[in-house]
């Protein structure tokens, strides 16, 4: 049922036009998140080189590139943890480069990062309380709904989340990046050093997230499975985007393949 | 040492280490959030010495009693706890925080600290007066009862309690609050608690106003047992200080259990090995344990309140 319920959203949402990026065919969703001509430096390197980026109402967007090319900096700098040098960064409509991070996350952004970044010593139950930090106090229906999401964070709401399994930690931290309730959410290599096993299950897992409403920017160095379930890519190499295509078509693009599924040139 | 003697230095041992702890948690706590040892912490707790003395020199009757004796210490626990507040407030505003938004390295945050220490003791020297002063009389210090035949008084009571108090209250602040989980998140990673909506300069401010509360009435207590001077940081700063390191910096249990310690220590050092002695063990106990728990006898894992 809940695939079904995707699998209708996923219409709605998107065109199946083979070149959404010029001429959508039907009137596209509002675009949640814009990045316009967006350049980060770090001292004298630049990270990123200008990039042009839209992420609509109910998509999950995958942003694939190799170690470095700055799939990291640009979600980073989406939560105003880094400064843009030039260019703009715009939510729903409005501007908010330069606003801090904690802001951000007031305006409806939910960052779950790279690494986790799960407080360690604490419960994964205060893990997920910090999640609703934002709001007065934590509302039950978000805790049932991660729970819902995520059992085995309900059978281990007590324990520390320092000695929780990394699939668990990722659970974790995506559970609290939810308890913010994020109208789109940013999600930091979910799959980064988990079991196939456990990979899939997570991936099923941001399908569900998606088809409850929320819209999902995803970086990925597993590039087979993050366009799977999104519905466009993007693709980064060294701060500029080389690549941008529904996600369909860059599964079956042949220097997609070769460059990142792994597959040598026929 | 004779059983007898044993006997009478524990209270007074237990009052002093009550005192350091509550000192003590200062250091750890903005250490916790900010990874700096706030040297000026030390001249908190002067102030709050003065701030108490000052108001109390005012208002304080000849001989008070009763309810009198009950309000004046209120008053001068208010008074020293706002005093302290106040200063730790305005240290952050004006030595740490223009260094943090410009990313200074640590040195730079020992330097400052170094020279605000500097810079409110003389001033308080300056202003205060360079001798030694009692706070007023706020209640006839007589001895309320003994423990197993040593005896109590008011004042010795008066710390012990105080002091556990706020220890208490600020472990239930820390574990159970939202401004303490807030501490906590900041203190394990600030850059991720940002992302749940923290705001953590915030929550840096009031880590500081938490700790000056403490430093504050810390020092009203310190001078209601011996005395209120310009120079009463030092000692028991620097003490407090090794005793939060002892305890493993950034850990709220360490602070206080290693308060208590250096406190026992140094009050038995004086029947031990004499007067001259006082200031030794402690330091001495500080650099045997370290040498062979580096981390602090509770480890200095941070953010960690147990």
């Amino acid at each position: 049922m809940t695939a079904a319920t995707h699998l209708v959203h996923r219409t709605a949402t998107t065109d199946p036009a083979p070149a959404p990026a010029t001429a959508p065919a039907t009137a596209p969703a509002p675009a949640i998140l814009e990045l316009a001509d967006l350049h980060v430096s770090y001292g004298a390197i630049s990270a990123l080189r200008g990039i042009d980026m839209v992420v609509r109402e109910g998509e999950v967007v995958a942003l694939l590139g190799a170690n470095g090319a700055g799939k990291t900096t640009t979600l980073r700098t989406v939560s105003g943890l880094h400064r843009p040098t030039a260019g703009e960064v715009r939510f729903c409509g409005e501007r908010i480069d330069g606003v801090s991070s904690h802001a951000v996350v007031g305006l409806g952004i939910g960052h779950s990062p790279e690494g986790r970044r799960v407080f360690a010593d604490m419960t994964v139950l205060e893990n997920l309380h910090m999640g609703a930090y934002r709001f007065k106090r934590l509302r039950q229906e978000d805790l049932e709904r991660v729970f819902t999401l995520f059992p085995r964070l309900a059978e281990r709401r007590t324990q520390q989340a320092g000695t929780l399994s990394g699939g668990e930690q990722q659970m974790l931290a995506m559970g609290r990046a939810l308890m913010g309730r994020p109208e789109l959410l940013l999600l930091d290599e979910p799959s980064m050093g988990l079991a196939p096993l456990i990979v899939a299950q997570i991936f099923e897992i941001i399908k569900e997230i998606n088809a409850q409403g929320t819209t999902v920017l995803l970086v990925e160095q597993n590039a087979a499975q993050a366009l799977k379930i999104a519905d466009r890519g993007y693709v980064l190499e060294t701060g500029r985007i080389t690549m941008h295509a529904p996600a369909r078509e860059l599964l079956d693009d042949p220097r997609i393949r070769t460059a990142y599924l792994g597959e040598t040139t026929p | 040492m004779t059983l007898l003697e044993f006997r009478d230095y524990l209270v007074p041992g237990l009052a002093l280490g009550a005192l350091y702890s509550v000192i003590a948690i200062g250091y750890t706590l903005v250490y916790g959030v900010l990874k700096l040892i706030n040297f000026a912490h030390s001249e908190v707790f002067m102030l709050g010495g003065f701030g108490a003395l000052i108001v109390l020199t005012e208002v304080a009757p000849g001989h008070p009693s009763g309810l009198v004796s009950v309000l004046l210490v209120l008053l001068g626990l208010v008074v020293s706890g706002l005093v302290g507040a106040g200063t730790a407030f305005g240290l952050e505003k004006v030595a740490y925080r223009p260094l943090r938004k410009r990313n200074a390295p640590a040195l730079i945050f020992l330097i400052s600290a170094i020279g605000a220490s500097f810079f409110l003791y003389n001033l308080a020297g300056k202003l205060f007066g360079r001798d030694p002063k009692a706070m007023p009389a706020l209640f006839d210090n007589g001895v309320l009862f003994h423990v197993l035949g040593a005896p109590v008084d008011v004042v010795k009571l008066l710390l012990i309690v105080a002091a556990l108090a706020m220890i208490v209250g600020l472990d239930l602040l820390v574990r159970r609050t939202k401004l303490g989980s807030a501490i906590r998140a900041v203190a394990q990673d600030p850059e991720a608690a940002g992302l749940m909506g923290v705001d953590i300069d915030r929550i840096v401010s009031r880590t500081f106003v938490i700790g000056g509360v403490l430093g504050g009435i810390a020092g009203f207590l310190f001078g209601l047992n011996s005395q209120v001077s310009f120079t009463m940081g030092f000692i028991p700063g620097i003490t407090a200080f090794a005793a939060a390191v002892l305890g493993g910096i950034g850990n709220l249990r360490g602070a206080m259990l290693g308060g208590m310690l250096l406190g026992l220590v140094e009050t038995y050092n004086v029947p031990l090995f004499g007067e001259e002695w006082r200031y030794v063990a402690a330091f001495a106990v500080l650099v045997l344990v370290l040498m062979f728990r580096p981390t602090g006898i509770l480890g200095a894992k941070l953010g960690r309140t147990a």
